[in-house]
């Protein structure tokens, strides 16, 4: 397992015994058991099957559980190019998840366009025009390590979760900041 | 025929009632069931509108387009080396054999004559890339019918693969490996070697083991066989090709009728639908040609692996400076999903007039709604039918 700290930047609420705790137990149960949407929309979506196959094995980091349905998944991997007619969609099923969520951009075309940037006229260049990216993991398509670091990334920023301010963190938008 | 039912009077007050209804009034309701773009068993953004009467499927849409490549109208843009990169992002399953009909076009146009090693190379790397996809096609299959094992087991044995195109060129999917005038890298004593390893591993037991595994498993076969049946004239009329062609009975495989790079010196079989279980043509004939298929890509890559000469890998001169004259071509190949082709149009300058492919995704998927119009089909069958084709949405779209 990957080290989660509680990176709780609030000061009011940081040394809260109790909130802490609640949080602390909160976040490790969600960080360890991401539950990603099944959504594959080109090549990538191919290395996103092979990091949940055998040889990376993403269930051992708790999130082998690729769920059909948003309305039961946390973790949205946009994993191939987000063309102009797929735009709406994406942002839908975005929608239909339920909060706390979080988003991967897997690859290059969703990143910002990828190898299409130039002369495609039919790629979304870069899917957080369309709905708010976590985490970005480039490559084309990227090594499953690759998502597996995303997927790692994701754990820390869920461990900074707080239950007392959901609804503000929902609505900022969330960045992702190294520690 | 009674049906007691219960509704609301008021919020807090319920109320049993009983409804008398004739059998001459029971009537059936079409539903419209919208499945796609975002389903785990469409293989990638396909929707398909299905008109369902109960269980029964009536009608079917498909809405294709969620995937577009911008393949060709790119091809206008870039010179003729900038192109083959595009072609593996159309079939990134099978990206050698896309590499291979694109470089060939274009060598035709060229009357370019590749080195001997080069054409050897390709051989191996495209039944290689061949063993690969189907490998997916096969455990995806059976994801998508309710068995998750086979995946992983197939998902073991493509990393393999995978693992030795790493080591050939650097990549894990879209390869960029054979270009115009020959291949990118050399395919050095320590890749073949590796190459032949995992032949030996391969051949004789893991088909075998396939075999129990899926192929043969009774609940596989209740969902495959019988199902979805495409007569052979059926499957000319609409110009299917590959193992879905040949899951038919049809025996037409490029690499033995029209024989292109050097595949007329080696010795294979083309393996066809015989309704071993189930009807010849049905989705279990489908699958049970990609499997036989390994067996026959394994084959090919042993006799290339014995006869492979020395000598260059690439037309270092040729493929600098890539300016075919004025003419146009039409090539074809026969990919993982059947007959690839590319024409390629030129107007003497080193970028291509027009380039256009032909995807046997596109022509294969397109008889899915004449089928479920024809056959009686369930709704569970949509899925298995789907998975049969084994397309690629990339390829479609293109």
């Amino acid at each position: 397992m990957t080290q989660l700290e509680n990176m709780n930047p609030d000061p009011l609420t940081r040394d809260s015994v109790l909130l802490n705790t609640v949080d602390n137990v909160v976040n490790l149960t969600r960080a360890n058991s991401v539950w990603p949407l099944t959504f594959g929309l080109a090549c990538c979506a191919i290395e996103m099957m092979a990091a949940g196959a055998c040889k990376y094995d993403l269930a051992r980091f708790g999130s082998e559980t690729f769920r059909a349905t948003p309305r039961q998944a946390d973790l949205m991997i946009v994993a191939g190019t987000v063309t102009h007619k797929m735009a709406p969609r994406v942002k839908r099923l975005y929608d239909q998840m339920p909060e706390p969520k979080f988003v991967i951009a897997m690859g290059g075309c969703v990143i910002r366009g990828g190898p299409y940037v130039k002369y495609g006229y039919h790629v979304v260049k870069g899917v957080d025009l369309v709905i708010p990216v976590d985490v970005y993991v480039p490559g084309c398509p990227p090594r499953p390590e690759a998502l597996l670091e995303g997927i790692f990334k994701i754990q820390k920023l869920m461990m900074r979760e707080r239950i007392t301010d959901r609804e503000r963190l929902s609505t900022k938008p969330k960045m992702y900041q190294p520690t | 025929m009674n049906r007691v039912g219960e509704f609301h009077v008021h919020k807090n007050v319920r109320k049993r009632f009983v409804v008398m209804i004739n059998a001459g009034d029971l009537r059936t309701e079409e539903m419209l069931l919208n499945m796609g773009p975002q389903h785990p068993s469409t293989h990638g953004v396909f929707r398909v509108v299905i008109r369902t009467d109960g269980e029964m499927i009536l009608e079917t849409e498909s809405h294709i387009g969620y995937l577009h490549r911008c393949f060709e109208k790119i091809s206008e843009n870039v010179n003729y080396m900038q192109v083959v990169p595009y072609t593996d992002r159309m079939d990134y399953l099978c990206a050698m054999i896309n590499n291979l009909g694109y470089a060939e076009a274009v060598e035709k146009l060229m009357e370019l004559e590749v080195p001997e090693r080069a054409k050897y190379i390709r051989i191996i790397a495209c039944e290689l890339n061949r063993i690969a996809s189907h490998l997916l096609a096969f455990g995806v299959y059976g994801l998508d019918l309710g068995a998750i094992t086979p995946f992983l087991h197939a998902f073991r044995d493509r990393e393999k693969i995978l693992k030795i195109f790493e080591k050939l060129c650097g990549q894990r999917l879209n390869y960029t490996y054979i270009r115009v005038g020959g291949v990118s890298f050399d395919m050095t004593e320590e890749i073949l070697q590796d190459i032949q390893d995992f032949l030996d591993y391969f051949e004789p037991d893991v088909l075998d083991e396939f075999n129990r595994l899926l192929s043969y498993n009774g609940i596989f076969i209740s969902r495959t066989a019988n199902v979805g049946i495409i007569p052979e004239e059926m499957a000319i009329n609409y110009g299917l090709t590959g193992p879905s062609l040949r899951g038919s009975g049809v025996k037409r495989d490029l690499r033995k009728d029209e024989p292109y790079c050097i595949y007329d010196r080696f010795d294979f079989e083309v393996p066809v639908g015989d309704g071993e279980q189930g009807t010849v043509g049905d989705c279990w004939s489908r699958y049970i040609v990609r499997v036989k298929e390994m067996y026959e890509s394994a084959q090919i890559i042993r006799q290339a692996m014995r006869d492979i000469p020395g000598g260059a890998f690439i037309d270092k001169k040729a493929s600098n400076k890539v300016k075919p004259p004025k003419g146009e071509v039409y090539h074809k190949v026969e990919g993982a999903r059947g007959e690839l082709g590319y024409h390629v149009i030129s107007d003497g300058t080193d970028v291509p007039y027009r380039v256009k492919a032909r995807a046997p995704s596109f022509c294969n998927i397109s008889i899915l709604d004449a089928m479920a119009s024809d056959a009686n089909m369930m709704l569970a069958d949509i899925v298995a039918v789907i998975g049969s084709f084994d397309i690629v949405m990339g390829e479609v779209d293109r």
